[in-house]
């Protein structure tokens, strides 16, 4: 059914619909509304779940650890500094092969304090293991949530997943709004039984030492099992389509790319914007396309090297720093081609929208223009120079 | 064969305190248990691939979760109707219990999980090689408390007055026990799993490596430190003090005396005065001498 939904409030109705039995956040702008609403409808006996109030987003992460070792489907969800606070469950829950999903509400980075959208936070957490989608606008986040699911559940899998919607910009944003029913989402998602669980009927040890003999057996496998997700999620979205009735690649997403001369590579709400400017562009006659990438974890090589190779040129787009070192979406985008025959003869690397300073339609046609055959590194777009010039008393 | 839960030949030390308070604790909770362990000396020494000591479903995540992930665990029962004749128990050394694990189980006291917290209390982090915590006693020289020409005394800080803090969450159950007291351990850890919301025991496990005594002298170690008054043996139910083990005090140089890491303060009858008024604080404090009109422990 279409609905006028908030984004927060329609991911909230989707992880409604995906029926977790433990709920536990802590809250930070610009996650809240979602969990205020899986609260409210806990409270109000729409939502069978235990929803626990934690004192820091370190415990969050840590309790729904605890609750799906039990065998339980949870959901938790956070932004900026809170993700960063998790870092060190993050990559405990990936290297335990726990399915947990995770909504990150994309946002900035202290310092300084900035409670905006760019995509710092889950760009950081690249190395957890978890999977990460970037979704382009509610719709995606919203089917994004109930694949995220599948995914994480699926008994050769067993990894996290973070779904990554832009702050305000998705959760704050209202759009139009598919939302399946119960009917739909039960037959693509069915009941979570766990692999292990800890039951006193059947006791196991969960999270022992690995010394130098078992450590990198163990990571290897982890990391074999992050690529095969790559294969998993094809069938996922093909098995979705079939439904939902809406088509996803999953991976990534190529828009006028066939042809094109130039290309932007980017993730996340930006991709909208992009594609409006593309669509004006073309009607000028510029052979321009847009490569949004839905998965940044893991990191679709194969099919981005075949979306791209023979595009001359090619920007890839940041909404985050490696500090010191080349943006990180380009750096990988750039390592993919590496010493391949077939490959753009420019990749420029841009850098915009940091701390919820917009990236507008003007913003894209300067990346356009700037798309030249002179290799751009890390060129920052509506960059304030007269801000830089300020001086202090030493 | 053992009959316990908690399998012999696991990696521990020769006289570990803490081993033996650990399968007193398990044996006492019985199977239908589930445990949520901290990283520290007990997670490492029972739980190395491809071998576990546990008999029970047992988790370790981190150093300082165990609290939270305990909480999820009681939570994921209680959605799945299956609470009901499980004990959910968490544990960790006294570093991931007093110093970077406190916040979480202050989470876990508040929202008031029906989950037995034990500390093992060893009085160091002696895992990662003997240094300070917040609950390592006066005057102990640990590795980041060496005594040198400069500095004579070691840790100059006072034990973190963890089972107030546990009491003062307002929770049914808070103890303290001894490994050197076995009776004394299972029958705190049957009556704190009897009672239904977040209970708290901090187990006194001397550790002859970090502690620098002879093996062989753990029990009569853990014995002292309870006999001089240094670690009270307590029991609140639900803010009050209802119990304690009563004693003849002796002076602390006998618990002082076997133990290297206090070797320093021996000579020093400045210091010795101290650590003797941290001992008579206690027994005033919560009654321990024989014959107070304090509840003792048969009574109660």
């Amino acid at each position: 059914m279409k609905e006028f939904l908030e984004g927060s409030r329609a991911v909230a109705e989707a992880i409604k619909l995906c029926k977790p039995g433990v709920i536990s956040a802590y809250p930070i702008t610009p996650q809240t509304h979602i969990v205020e609403e899986l609260a409210l409808m806990v409270a109000e006996g729409k939502l069978n779940s235990q929803f626990i109030n934690v004192e820091s987003e370190h415990s969050a992460a840590s309790l729904v650890l605890g609750a799906v070792a039990t065998g339980v489907r949870v959901f938790t969800a956070t932004s900026s500094q809170g993700l960063l606070y998790m870092a060190e469950v993050l990559f405990n829950i990936a290297g335990m092969r726990f399915p947990v999903v995770m909504t990150c509400a994309n946002r900035a980075i202290s310092a300084p304090l900035n409670i905006w959208n760019d995509q710092q936070d889950s760009v950081s957490m690249r190395d957890t293991g978890w999977v990460q989608l970037f979704a382009e606008d509610i719709q995606e986040a919203v089917d994004f949530h109930f694949m995220a699911y599948r995914i994480a559940e699926d008994k050769s899998i067993m990894l996290p997943v973070m779904v990554c919607m832009d702050g305000f910009i998705l959760t704050h944003g209202i759009e139009t709004v598919d939302m399946p029913s119960q009917e739909q989402v039960d037959k693509f998602l069915p009941a979570y039984s766990a692999l292990y669980k800890l039951d006193p009927q059947n006791p196991i040890t969960m999270g022992l030492v690995a010394d130098p003999d078992y450590y990198t057996e163990a990571r290897y496998a982890l990391h074999q099992t992050n690529r095969e997700v790559l294969d998993l999620i094809p069938k996922v979205t093909k098995e979705f389509s079939g439904i939902f009735g809406r088509v996803y690649n999953g991976l990534i997403e190529e828009y006028q790319t066939k042809d094109a001369q130039r290309v932007i590579v980017a993730m996340g709400s930006v991709c909208g914007t992009i594609k409006e400017v593309v669509d004006e562009l073309r009607k000028k006659g510029k052979k321009v396309g847009l490569l949004k990438i839905t998965a940044y974890r893991p990191f679709p090589i194969r099919q981005i090297y075949e979306a791209l190779k023979n595009v001359p040129k090619v920007a890839v787009l940041d909404r985050a720093l490696s500090l010191g070192s080349y943006a990180p979406l380009f750096s990988e985008v750039k390592a993919v081609f590496g010493t391949k025959k077939k490959k753009p003869q420019v990749i420029s690397s841009f850098i915009a929208g940091l701390g919820g300073r917009d990236i507008t339609k003007d913003s894209i046609k300067e990346i356009f223009r700037l798309l030249t055959a002179k290799e751009l590194s890390g060129e920052f777009i509506d960059l304030k120079p007269e801000l830089l010039k300020e001086t202090y008393e030493q | 064969m053992s009959n316990s839960l908690f399998s012999p030949g696991h990696t521990a030390c020769a006289g570990c305190g803490q081993s033996l308070a650990a399968r007193l604790v398990i044996d006492a909770c019985g199977a239908n248990t589930i445990i949520a362990n901290n990283t520290g000396c007990l997670e490492v020494f029972s739980s190395k691939y491809p071998e576990s000591a546990w008999g029970v479903p047992w988790i370790h995540s981190l150093f300082e979760n165990a609290a939270a992930v305990a909480s999820g665990i009681e939570a994921a029962l209680k959605f799945l109707g299956k609470k009901e004749g499980i004990n959910v128990i968490a544990q960790a050394g006294d570093g991931g219990t007093a110093d970077i694990g406190l916040q979480a189980l202050s989470g876990m006291f508040e929202r008031g999980h029906d989950i037995l917290y034990v500390c093992y209390d060893n009085e160091a982090y002696e895992n990662t090689g003997i240094q300070r915590s917040g609950l390592t006693p006066y005057g102990a020289n640990t590795t980041t408390t060496p005594i040198g020409k400069e500095l004579l005394l070691g840790n100059i800080r006072f034990k973190k007055p963890m089972p107030e803090i546990a009491n003062a969450h307002g929770i049914p159950y808070v103890a303290t026990a001894s490994a050197a007291f076995p009776q004394d351990v299972q029958r705190k850890v049957k009556k704190a799993i009897s009672i239904r919301g977040a209970k708290y025991i901090q187990i006194h496990v001397p550790c002859p490596l970090g502690w620098r005594h002879a093996s062989d002298l753990t029990i009569s170690v853990g014995k002292l430190a309870v006999e001089t008054g240094l670690y009270p043996l307590i029991e609140y139910e639900n803010g009050k003090l209802t119990a304690v083990r009563q004693i003849q005090p002796k002076p602390v140089e006998e618990y002082l005396k076997p133990q290297g890491r206090f070797k320093h303060l021996l000579n020093n009858p400045e210091q010795i005065k101290i650590i003797q008024a941290i001992a008579d604080n206690n027994i005033e404090k919560y009654g321990l001498r024989v014959k107070t009109e304090v509840k003792s422990e048969a009574s109660s």
